[in-house]
């Protein structure tokens, strides 16, 4: 079966919005992910890659982009399970994108692991971004196996 | 045949409390229902299972070294009494009137397999009931043939979805086979050993893939946080190749071990390997490596604070 | 606001963290560690993380800091029980904290600050 039959048959669970204002969202935004990481089945190393690329990307969205919010979905098709996460903010945006996936690339004085240390924590990486039309990055792990 | 049919009546009279839970079909009392096939079928149900059974025991498919004459009359009879259930109420095999009969032939797909029936064999209970279905519609009084025909395909529609299902659920088995099998193949190739108090050791054996190194990776970190070990040799003897990702894949899991608080030791490295690691570019300066699995042995016994030393007498001992 | 406690060790600090890491507490706690090491006179810092269950780089950042900030303040800092599947997932976020001592658990880590108190020249960790 070909990547977009997947697609085609895919079952949303779970559908949620978070809010991402403060930091305590960012927290919160963990707690969301982890709940529902466990109960798709994957495994502990997994859950823990994809909580920590969903930190990443929560910080981001607050500290770069002002706030914005994150969409968490629980996906079932016929062969596997699996977890989306899409964050979005209204802030500055990117304007060069694959600049901003390098290691070392920092706004905010940190190591600029943000990006490109997320991309490496899951399975399938998505960024949309332009200057003045914020960002949304679109994340998702599937259980192995 | 007529002793025949009288045997599976009797049988079919008796299984109706017992063995059939999830039916309740008793004799002469039957559900009202949209539907005058069913009701035919219900009335004739011994005719058809007769029937059926017969076109099943003649047909060249049957595999008479895997199924019992009498095994084959129960689930036929089964079958039938959950399919006149379900059509009684809906001709649709989508609707939940049919779980019933889906997770029957689930069941059934299941132990077939099992039991060595090849997916054609299994699909072919299902699709030889349309003869005796068929019959008994075409022997129905008063139709005229464009309902004849339509009955005849809502008929063919059914049986052929079930057929199929059965189909789909022998698929299903063997991918779950194959992933087990696959995890249990992953398990047995990285065992984690206990060298000594505080050391490890992880021989390698074959190709290291991303999946297989990361399953390497997981269960040594494991095996060091349930040993308290602070030292792990990898040993790479026995894998043939080593490419820029195996060789990534091992300095990660030195990386980790490292922030776990213990460290790593790679050994085995052939002199061709370790050409390939130099030509690669690949940097493993800040690893500890050792031509030989015994060299890094002796280095983790130091880093642990045990010394080994042969014993005059030429036997073994030890001290520390 | 949530602090995390600090305890004294003899020469030594231990630092337990159980809380799923606040960036505010995170910070809080350079500030309190650092205002402790002086005040204590330490020498070592137990850095005990076995019940995080997320790292993520700014909280992996924050203790690369930590650990930079007590060496500058002659203390060493080992952390110790960090996670198999944190230790994965730093790595595969391109953090190994190279610096910071690390040991298996609080005993181990003890150990590993004892042996570096002993050889006097402590500044600069070893691998």
């Amino acid at each position: 079966m070909n990547r977009r039959e997947r697609w085609l048959v895919m079952v949303v669970l779970r559908d949620e919005l978070l809010a991402l204002r403060s930091v305590d969202d960012i927290i919160k935004a963990r707690h969301l992910v982890r709940d529902c990481a466990v109960s798709q089945g994957l495994s502990l190393v997994d859950q823990t890659k994809l909580v920590t690329a969903a930190s990443e990307l929560a910080r981001n969205a607050l500290v770069h982009g002002g706030g914005g919010e994150m969409q968490l979905q629980a996906l079932n098709d016929d062969v596997r399970k699996g977890i989306r996460i899409v964050f979005t903010d209204h802030g500055p945006g990117i304007a060069d994108i694959r600049k901003a996936m390098k290691d070392g690339f920092s706004t905010s004085g940190g190591l600029g692991l943000g990006l490109g240390g997320a991309r490496r924590l899951v399975d399938d990486f998505e960024i949309r971004s332009a200057p003045g039309q914020g960002t949304t990055v679109t994340i998702a792990r599937w259980q192995q196996g | 045949m007529a002793a025949l049919g009288g045997l599976c009546s009797a049988s079919l009279e008796d299984a109706t409390d017992l063995t059939v839970p999830k039916v309740i079909i008793k004799r002469g009392t039957f559900m009202p229902h949209p539907n005058t096939i069913a009701q035919d079928m219900y009335e004739h149900r011994d005719t058809v299972l007769k029937d059926w059974i017969g076109y099943q025991l003649s047909a060249l498919t049957l595999r008479r070294d895997l199924l019992k004459d009498n095994e084959l009359r129960e689930s036929s009879r089964e079958f039938l009494d959950l399919f006149i259930e379900a059509f009684g109420q809906s001709a649709d095999a989508s609707s939940p009137a049919w779980k019933p009969v889906k997770d029957f032939l689930a069941d059934m797909s299941r132990m077939r397999s099992q039991q060595g029936f090849t997916p054609t064999e299994t699909a072919t209970f299902v699709f030889s009931l349309k003869q005796p279905l068929f019959d008994l519609v075409q022997q129905r009084n008063g139709q005229d043939s464009k309902t004849l025909a339509d009955e005849l395909w809502t008929l063919t529609v059914l049986l052929d979805k079930l057929g199929l299902y059965t189909t789909e659920i022998y698929q299903q088995n063997r991918q779950g086979v194959i992933l087990r099998q696959q995890q249990e193949l992953m398990e047995l190739s990285t065992p984690v050993v206990q060298l000594w108090d505080e050391v490890l050791a992880l021989p390698l054996i074959g190709t290291l893939d991303s999946a297989r190194a990361q399953i390497v990776m997981e269960n040594l970190l494991q095996r060091i946080v349930d040993t308290g070990a602070r030292i792990a040799i990898i040993d790479i003897t026995g894998v043939p190749t080593v490419d820029t990702l195996v060789a990534q894949h091992l300095m990660k899991t030195v990386a980790a071990a490292r922030l776990m608080g213990a460290d790593c030791i790679i050994s085995g490295i052939r002199p061709q390997i370790a050409q390939t690691i130099v030509h690669l570019g690949v940097n493993l300066s800040d690893i500890i490596t050792k031509a030989t699995l015994a060299d890094a042995f002796q280095v983790a016994l130091q880093r642990t604070g045990t010394t080994l030393t042969r014993a005059d007498a030429a036997a073994h001992g030890t001290e520390g | 606001m949530d602090r995390i406690p600090i305890l004294k060790l003899g020469p030594h600090l231990l630092v337990t963290i159980q809380v799923d890491m606040h960036d505010r507490v995170a910070m809080t706690l350079q500030d309190d560690l650092t205002e402790r090491i002086v005040k204590e006179r330490a020498r070592g810092v137990l850095l005990d993380i076995s019940s995080v269950e997320v790292v993520d780089s700014f909280i992996g950042r924050m203790i690369g800091n930590t650990a930079a900030m007590a060496r500058v303040l002659d203390a060493e800092t080992v952390v110790v029980g960090m996670r198999p599947a944190v230790a994965i997932t730093l790595v595969e976020l391109g953090m190994a904290l190279p610096g910071v001592r690390t040991a298996l658990n609080v005993e181990a880590g003890m150990a590993v600050l004892e042996s570096a108190g002993k050889m006097a020249g402590h500044g600069r960790p070893a691998r």
